[in-house]
């Protein structure tokens, strides 16, 4: 078999696959963490004994959820700055529920077969009341612009022993790491296809992966350290992702290899 | 904390305002500080993994399209990095070259400490053999490398310095510079040459 014919065959398969995932919607097992997200969004904790629904404002009010994952990353006058849906979710629990997040920072995500932790349920839950709308993250305040620019900055940045940058895996069309195709992500037209799929359920680690989840293992295979959840740099990455797949699809929880 | 306090106001200082014509809105020290705040679990030793050299503030900045003048600059300081054996065999085992190119482990954080050596995970990006079809097209097709290239000499050096430092041949190249930033060995290298150069390698058969 010539490399081309290989090539073919390999990309056939590849789309069978992912046809095969979108069949029906219904059998993501990521809407069984949404629904665990509902349930906590609502759930009264702490001191004061509150529920998100009553104090957390995503951006549209509080405890507006519906459209709210739409319009972030967003800035944030109370935190005075800029925030992703995790992060913001993460303050609201700091801030109202006296939630202390100094054992959640050190592990903030779910290992191999375990579910994702409660705020990445949550993350999902508001994600999946986005659905169907279109990306429109903030970009008018200043906060908002530097966050995108440094965001931009960051995706291009190439660091650490192999020498990469997001840009390396993710800056041409039509690439595959291994038999794992990679989305151009600095171009709107194939950002659009991808960034509002997330939170995805990813069937090889039976978890949903956050944004958050998915920037660290990046940086992981980058040969950098753990991404910080919440780190300035963790959401002007976000801010850049979405910035770039404006008035794309929001399809959350996505379904993934 | 002091620190954020410090680099804050080194910040404001005479220093910001630097940026690079490709980035007009960013202070690039901006980004230096904003990746010395992101990992707080890394320890002491991995906090230069977020420096650049010379070479890589160059390829950020142009997008990996460097100008004409700034790639003769990267070809001339990468090519001094270049380490060749020292009994001046570049063609190791291509059997152990082979499981080099399969390995992806090695330097990750929780490759640590490391259980067996680096790999150079070629696979990744790289078709080499017809056997392995889970190959990546990040890179160009290695099938038949040395075959179609008669097995010359001039090509088994060529393709050891690109193993070793790939800017050194192709400026601001996307290939990881594995020599001259110890992720491989000289001997590992070495094997991968005889998997891609060697005629008894599955890569040429």
């Amino acid at each position: 078999m010539s490399a081309s014919d290989q090539d073919a065959a390999t990309e056939r398969g590849l789309e069978q696959y992912r046809r095969m995932l979108k069949a029906d919607p219904w059998d993501n097992p990521g809407l069984l963490d949404s629904d665990r997200g509902e349930v906590l969004w609502s759930a009264k904790k702490g001191a004061k004994n509150v529920s998100l629904a009553e104090t957390c404002d995503l951006g549209k009010g509080v405890g507006k959820v519906d459209g709210a994952f739409a319009e972030l990353p967003r800035y944030f006058e109370d935190a005075d700055r800029v925030q992703d849906a995790e992060t913001r979710i993460l303050w609201c629990m700091e801030r109202f529920q006296g939630f202390d997040s100094t054992a959640f920072r050190k592990s903030p995500h779910p290992s191999g077969g375990q579910p994702v932790k409660d705020i990445g349920a949550i993350a999902t839950f508001v994600a999946n009341k986005s659905s169907g709308m279109k990306v429109a993250s903030k970009a008018d305040h200043p906060k908002e612009k530097e966050a995108i620019a440094l965001g931009e900055a960051l995706f291009f940045r190439r660091q650490g022993p192999f020498d990469f940058s997001c840009a390396t895996c993710h800056a041409e069309s039509g690439k595959r790491i291994r038999l794992q195709p990679l989305p151009f992500l600095s171009d709107p037209k194939e950002a659009k296809q991808v960034v509002g799929e997330w939170p995805a359920y990813r069937v090889s680690s039976t978890h949903v992966m956050t944004m958050q989840h998915r920037l660290l293992d990046c940086y992981w295979q980058m040969r950098l350290h753990r991404l910080d959840f919440a780190s300035d740099v963790s959401v002007a990455l976000s801010a850049f992702l979405y910035d770039r797949a404006r008035d794309g699809e929001i399809a959350a929880p996505g379904l993934k290899r | 904390m002091k620190k954020i306090v410090i680099l804050a106001a080194a910040c404001t200082a005479l220093i910001c305002g630097n940026a690079s014509a490709q980035d007009a809105k960013v202070d690039p020290l901006h980004v230096d500080v904003m990746l010395k705040f992101a990992f707080s679990q890394a320890p002491k030793d991995w906090g230069g993994r977020t420096d650049q050299d010379e070479t890589m503030k160059v390829c950020s900045a142009a997008r990996n399209q460097p100008s004409s003048a700034q790639a003769d600059a990267i070809v001339a300081r990468e090519k001094a990095k270049i380490k060749y054996p020292d009994d001046g065999k570049l063609m190791g085992d291509w059997k152990k070259g082979e499981a080099i190119a399969q390995s992806g482990y090695g330097m990750r954080f929780s490759d640590y400490p490391p259980r067996r050596p680096n790999g150079g995970n070629c696979y990744a990006c790289h078709q080499m053999t017809t056997a392995e079809v889970s190959y990546g097209t990040v890179g160009p097709s290695l099938l038949e490398y040395g075959k179609i290239r008669k097995f010359a000499q001039a090509d088994v050096k060529a393709v050891y310095e690109k193993i070793y430092n790939a800017h050194a041949a192709f400026p601001c190249s996307l290939m990881p510079r594995f020599g001259s930033n110890s992720v491989l060995s000289i001997d590992q290298i070495k094997d991968l040459v005889a998997l891609v150069m060697s005629p008894e390698s599955p890569v040429n058969k």
